[in-house]
């Protein structure tokens, strides 16, 4: 909302200076976004008046004006513009004037003759983006006087952001109310007279829908000029408040709604008919807008005003093209109507539509304004466009609502609210300062709000006004009774700075992803997706973080960066029969050298056991024995993946991403992991076990497996024996070749024995040995190697 | 025996002992002086050849004969061991300016940085954190917040719908519902997480952060607000004296509703580009909540009242850590997470 300073003035003094007021406002709740000067800076422009025009003797364009600026003598000034006669006042820059961008006025020679100055356009003054002439001034404006002062042109705009549920804002009455109760000041409230009827011009309305539409007046006006030219007064007004003039008859309407809140509109009589219908629109029906640019189809849904036979606008929100008034229109139906926020809601919107109808309706007229505005719309149209009105024909009454019921207002329950009291003078000054009415009761007061506001409906949002009008920062302020501080969960917090620890950056990628991406990586999940996506990479709920990781990879190598270890912790998104699992995860990609380049020597590559070694690290607390099973995975390299599992649980996947996904995703080649994060998060209390007083031993064992026996099965066998002595399996070689068949291999193994009660003498490791070897031989057919 | 002759031997051994290179040299050189048939031990087996009084006195000569020799072995002994350290030493020089052998160091990115500073705070005055959906139900993110159908705020929101029923939450403010369908007053919660809207521009990420506060208790007024609100910037942006402002706003669930600025942290107050010239930045949204939220859970605001807030936590960070460009948070480029290392 734009509102001038001056305009403002119509209702109350301000003394404040633009920041001051703006500064007021922005603490009550409307946030100043912008100030404004009402026109941008310029000097020694004064009224002038053209009192002889005659052609340039060199120039076909140009003519020589003998201008009146309040001098002794008229000066001469050479104009080009089209629309100069004599008799015109208009706006005069004489010699030493400063136009904005600091143009100077200098004396000059056009084409051999002098010019003491310059008759302006709008534009040339900044007033307007665009201008055909020069800017014609009302007749009655003193000749010689300073512009500025005479269009009052040494205005501010304060651009307010208002919220929502401001919408008595939206005139400059109401901002005015606002502005009285702030600044404790009184209002001048001058309401338009009513206008008799002249004429007997009659309208039939009908109202389909009395909830949708409450309160419908028209009346008609006959014998306009809608050529007379709009007052400067008011399309300065327009033009402060962002709004472009257009036509007299427009401009009331604009004018109207822009000053009390209330939108109207004005129909060509003569295409609508002497009937008008509020009615929802039947499908198939459609309606081309003002301007004639779109069409909109109608549905059902659509509150429409009808003639006899089709629509002619969009309740509440814009007129049709066919019944707009033109400059030849004459005759009028001046329509001002109330409209149901619930009736119009979302519909602009559904069309793509955002007016200042719509604004306003969907947010809350009030509806007292109809009378009001219809007086005043008439008032201004007879006098700029002459003619005469017919009587004010109205449907429908006022609507009832919540503001009959008054508000209880408890004196304690400021204070339980606010934690201050206020004293009760002051809650009934600036409760009667935002036009409520208010009654004394015995614990506080009984409050009817005014139908403007729609947002007062109990108790809390008169406090609420209470506390805004006096000042948020004028209100005490205090810590609230300690606690005992929250526990926090700090294993997720853990982990992550193990990971960093180890190298990994942390990464937040978005949880939508491309359907593409998701089919590759998840094949077998149908992802969840939005039905208004950003774009089509941006499509669908991730199944899995990996997508998002190996992005990255790709974005980091592609920005020479090959030595990457990156996790994420987030949600995984995952549709199933029993609806949508939204689970946690922990996620993380190794790629490049696994150490850095060192002076020392050269660094491999990283493999598959890097990833899992950081797996087993970040599982190292878990409650239950943790297991890895070779098992394919659609994103993962057929021969280097693997399912980890913790007991018999499946808690995740690590491995090698699949070529093919690689050559897909334009990635260098990388490992991947993906975790629970429920299942890693709860570590146990550590249990403390007796230490053993005597000496370990340890024997090393060379076998020999097919080379098909996992490396794994053959440690968990030895764990199956729960041999008391063996504290420890080492596992410190594989070995293949000479010696061996090809289709075998040979596990180093080192095992450590210790018992509890004496130091191990050869026997037993013999005994160890001895049932380790049998047990495997009987499981793998494991042969000591010779 | 002469006397002569005994100091011609230890005269010997010392130069034998001088040009011993090494410990076995030096050994060797005891051995043929003072071992069991050295030559220097021979002399006292000579003794007994003396008339008994000359005996004590040549055996005292001889003693002090071999004492000698034993000195100039160990003094020996002790040079080279000490030249052998020196050696071994000289040989084992590195150069220190080489760069060492690590795994360099990760780090965490500088949104879990600055949530955890914010959780860090709230957890000492006894926030809990709480969780919730993304995929949010229509209820939760909107109707139990008093925004209903077609209410302008929800046109403001930008959401992200699945169907008719299903959006991705807009805001963290449905963990507030989840939290009172749950647990019952006094609540202290905070509920950090990522929100989403459909929008994306320069300053607008369709997917950032926020987190939520709620404290609701038979005693919660507006002041414990403002309190704690203060509190937790001042402390946030390290500033005891950080001026921070309340102004009145509008939120569907919170009635009175409020906006909070900073005083610029960038240009202290005087007003920059940052704070477009204002000399403040607005940082959260928050307000009592309103007796129809709670209503919606069956909390009875008779008895209770509550505060809630919430913030952005892209927006906390930016001005934290200088970062000028919202989209650095998603683009995830290592050189840029990095700089936050693993305490931010």
């Amino acid at each position: 909302m734009r509102i001038s300073i001056q305009w403002l003035r119509d209702w109350l003094q301000i003394d404040e200076t633009p920041e001051e007021l703006g500064h007021r406002l922005t603490m009550a709740g409307l946030e100043l976004d912008a100030i404004e000067a009402a026109a941008p800076a310029f000097s020694g422009v004064r009224v002038g008046r053209v009192a002889k025009v005659e052609p340039h003797p060199d120039a076909d364009r140009l003519r020589v004006c003998q201008v009146e600026v309040g001098e002794a003598e008229p000066r001469t000034i050479v104009c080009g513009a089209p629309n100069v006669h004599e008799g015109m006042v208009a706006p005069v820059a004489v010699v030493g004037a400063v136009l904005p961008d600091n143009f100077r006025i200098k004396k000059s020679k056009l084409r051999g003759v002098a010019s003491a100055g310059m008759l302006c356009s709008a534009r040339e003054l900044g007033l307007a983006e665009d201008a055909e002439g020069l800017l014609a001034l009302p007749a009655d404006l003193e000749i010689g006087a300073d512009l500025r002062t005479a269009l009052g042109l040494d205005d501010y705009i304060l651009e307010v952001d208002l919220t929502p549920n401001r919408a008595d804002c939206l005139g400059m009455r109401g901002i005015a109310r606002e502005c009285s109760a702030l600044l404790d000041r009184p209002l001048n409230e001058n309401v338009a007279e009513q206008t008799g009827a002249e004429l007997d011009a009659g309208m039939a309305i009908r109202v389909e829908d009395a909830e949708a539409c409450p309160l419908y007046a028209a009346r008609v006006l006959d014998g306009l000029d809608a050529r007379a030219p709009t007052p400067l007064w008011m399309t300065e007004r327009l033009r402060r408040a962002g709004v472009r003039p257009l036509s007299a008859i427009v401009d009331v309407t604009n004018y109207v709604m822009l000053e009390l809140g209330q939108p109207l509109h004005a129909f060509d009589a003569g295409r609508l008919g002497d009937t008008i219908e509020v009615r929802w629109a039947r499908s198939g029906e459609s309606l081309t807008l003002l301007g004639g640019d779109q069409t909109v189809e109608l549905g059902e849904q659509d509150l429409v005003i009808a003639s006899a036979t089709a629509p002619v606008a969009l309740a509440g929100i814009m007129g049709g093209a066919d019944s707009a008034v033109d400059d030849d229109t004459t005759r009028v139906v001046l329509e001002c109507a109330h409209f149901a926020p619930l009736a119009l809601a979302g519909r602009a919107r559904a069309h793509g539509l955002h007016t200042d109808a719509s604004h306003r309706f969907e947010r809350g007229v009030d509806p007292t304004l109809v009378e009001q505005a219809m007086e005043r719309a008439t008032r201004l149209l007879l006098e700029i466009c002459g003619g005469q009105c017919g009587p004010v024909e109205r449907a429908g009454e006022l609507p009832s609502s919540h503001f009959e019921q008054p508000i209880r207002l408890r004196r304690p329950r400021i204070e339980r609210l606010l934690g201050v009291t206020f004293e009760d003078e002051e809650v009934e000054r600036i409760l009667a300062a935002l036009a409520c009415q208010v009654e004394s009761t015995d614990d506080g007061w009984q409050v009817r709000a005014p139908r403007a506001r729609f947002d007062l409906e109990r108790e809390e949002d008169l406090i609420e006004e209470l506390a805004r009008v006096h000042g948020y920062d004028r209100l005490p302020q205090r810590l609230p009774s300690p606690v005992a501080p929250a526990e926090r969960p700090s294993a997720l917090r853990g982990l992550r700075d193990q990971l960093a620890q180890q190298g990994f950056h942390e990464v937040i990628s978005f949880s939508f992803i491309g359907a593409e991406a998701s089919r590759a990586f998840y094949p077998t999940v149908e992802p969840l997706g939005l039905a208004n996506p950003i774009s089509s990479d941006l499509a669908v709920m991730r199944p899995g973080l990996w997508p998002g990781l190996v992005a990255t990879a790709a974005y980091n190598q592609a920005r020479q960066q090959p030595d990457l270890r990156l996790f994420e912790h987030g949600l995984r998104f995952v549709p199933d029969a029993s609806g949508l699992r939204q689970e946690p995860r922990l996620a993380g990609l190794l790629g490049g050298r696994a150490q850095p380049e060192h002076w020392e020597a050269p660094s491999r590559r990283v493999d598959f056991f890097d990833a899992k070694g950081v797996v087993e690290a970040l599982c190292a607390s878990v409650d239950a024995p943790l297991g890895f099973r070779a098992q394919k995975h659609a994103a993962l390299h057929d021969g280097q993946s693997a399912r980890i599992l913790k007991g018999d649980r499946p808690i995740g996947w690590v491995g090698r991403l699949h070529p093919a996904l690689c050559k897909q995703f334009d990635v260098e080649p990388v490992y991947l992991f993906d975790l629970d994060a429920r299942a890693i998060l709860r570590a146990p209390v550590a249990q403390f076990a007796p230490l053993s007083p005597y000496p370990s031993i340890r024997r090393d064992l060379a076998l020999v497996v097919k080379e098909t026996v996992p490396a794994g099965d053959v440690l968990s066998a030895i764990e199956e024996l729960e041999l008391d002595l063996v504290q420890d399996v080492r596992m410190f070689d594989v070995y293949r070749g000479k010696g061996l068949n090809p289709d075998e291999k040979s596990l180093a193994l080192g095992l450590i024995l210790r018992a509890f009660d004496r130091t191990l003498g050869e026997q037993d490791v013999a005994s160890v040995t001895d049932k380790v070897v049998e047990h495997l031989h009987a499981r793998f057919q494991a042969t000591l190697r010779q | 025996m002469h006397v002569e002759q005994l100091q011609q031997l230890v005269a010997e051994a010392r130069d034998r002992i001088e040009a011993a290179t090494d410990l076995k040299a030096l050994d060797d050189v005891r051995v043929q002086y003072l071992g069991k048939k050295g030559s220097i031990t021979a002399q006292l087996k000579e003794l007994g050849k003396l008339p008994a009084d000359e005996r004590p006195a040549a055996g005292q000569k001889v003693n002090e004969a071999k004492t000698e020799v034993a000195g100039l072995i160990e003094a020996r002994k002790q040079a080279l061991a000490d030249s052998a350290l020196a050696e071994q030493l000289a040989s084992e020089q590195v150069d220190v300016t080489l760069p060492g052998r690590r795994l360099p160091e990760g780090s965490l990115h500088p949104i879990t940085h600055t949530l955890e500073r914010i959780e860090a705070f709230f957890a000492g005055l006894g926030f809990r954190v709480a969780e919730g959906p993304e995929v949010e139900d229509d209820f939760h993110n909107f109707e139990a917040l008093n925004i209903p159908e077609h209410h302008p705020a929800r046109a403001m929101h930008d959401t992200f719908y699945f169907d008719a029923h299903r959006v991705l939450r807009t805001h963290t403010s449905p963990v507030q519902i989840r939290t009172m369908e749950q647990q019952k007053p006094p609540l202290r919660v905070i509920a950090p997480g990522r929100v989403y809207r459909c929008d994306s521009d320069l300053t607008h990420s369709p997917m950032f952060h926020q987190v939520e506060g709620l404290c609701v208790d038979e005693d919660i007024t507006f002041a414990d607000l403002r309190g704690v609100l203060s509190a937790f910037l001042q402390s946030f942006f390290d500033r005891d004296d950080l001026a921070t402002r309340f102004r009145p706003s509008y939120f569907p669930f919170t009635e009175p509703s409020a906006e909070v600025d900073i005083q610029c942290v960038h240009c202290g107050g005087d007003g920059c580009r940052v704070c477009s010239h204002t000399g403040w930045l607005e940082v959260m949204g928050c307000g009592m909540v309103h007796p129809n939220v709670l209503g919606h859970v069956g909390i009875d605001p008779e008895q209770y009242t509550g505060f809630a807030f919430g913030l952005g936590v892209e927006r906390m960070a930016m001005l934290r850590h200088g970062v000028n460009d919202l989209r650095l948070f998603f683009d995830n480029d290592i050189r840029f997470i990095r700089q936050f290392g693993r305490t931010g």
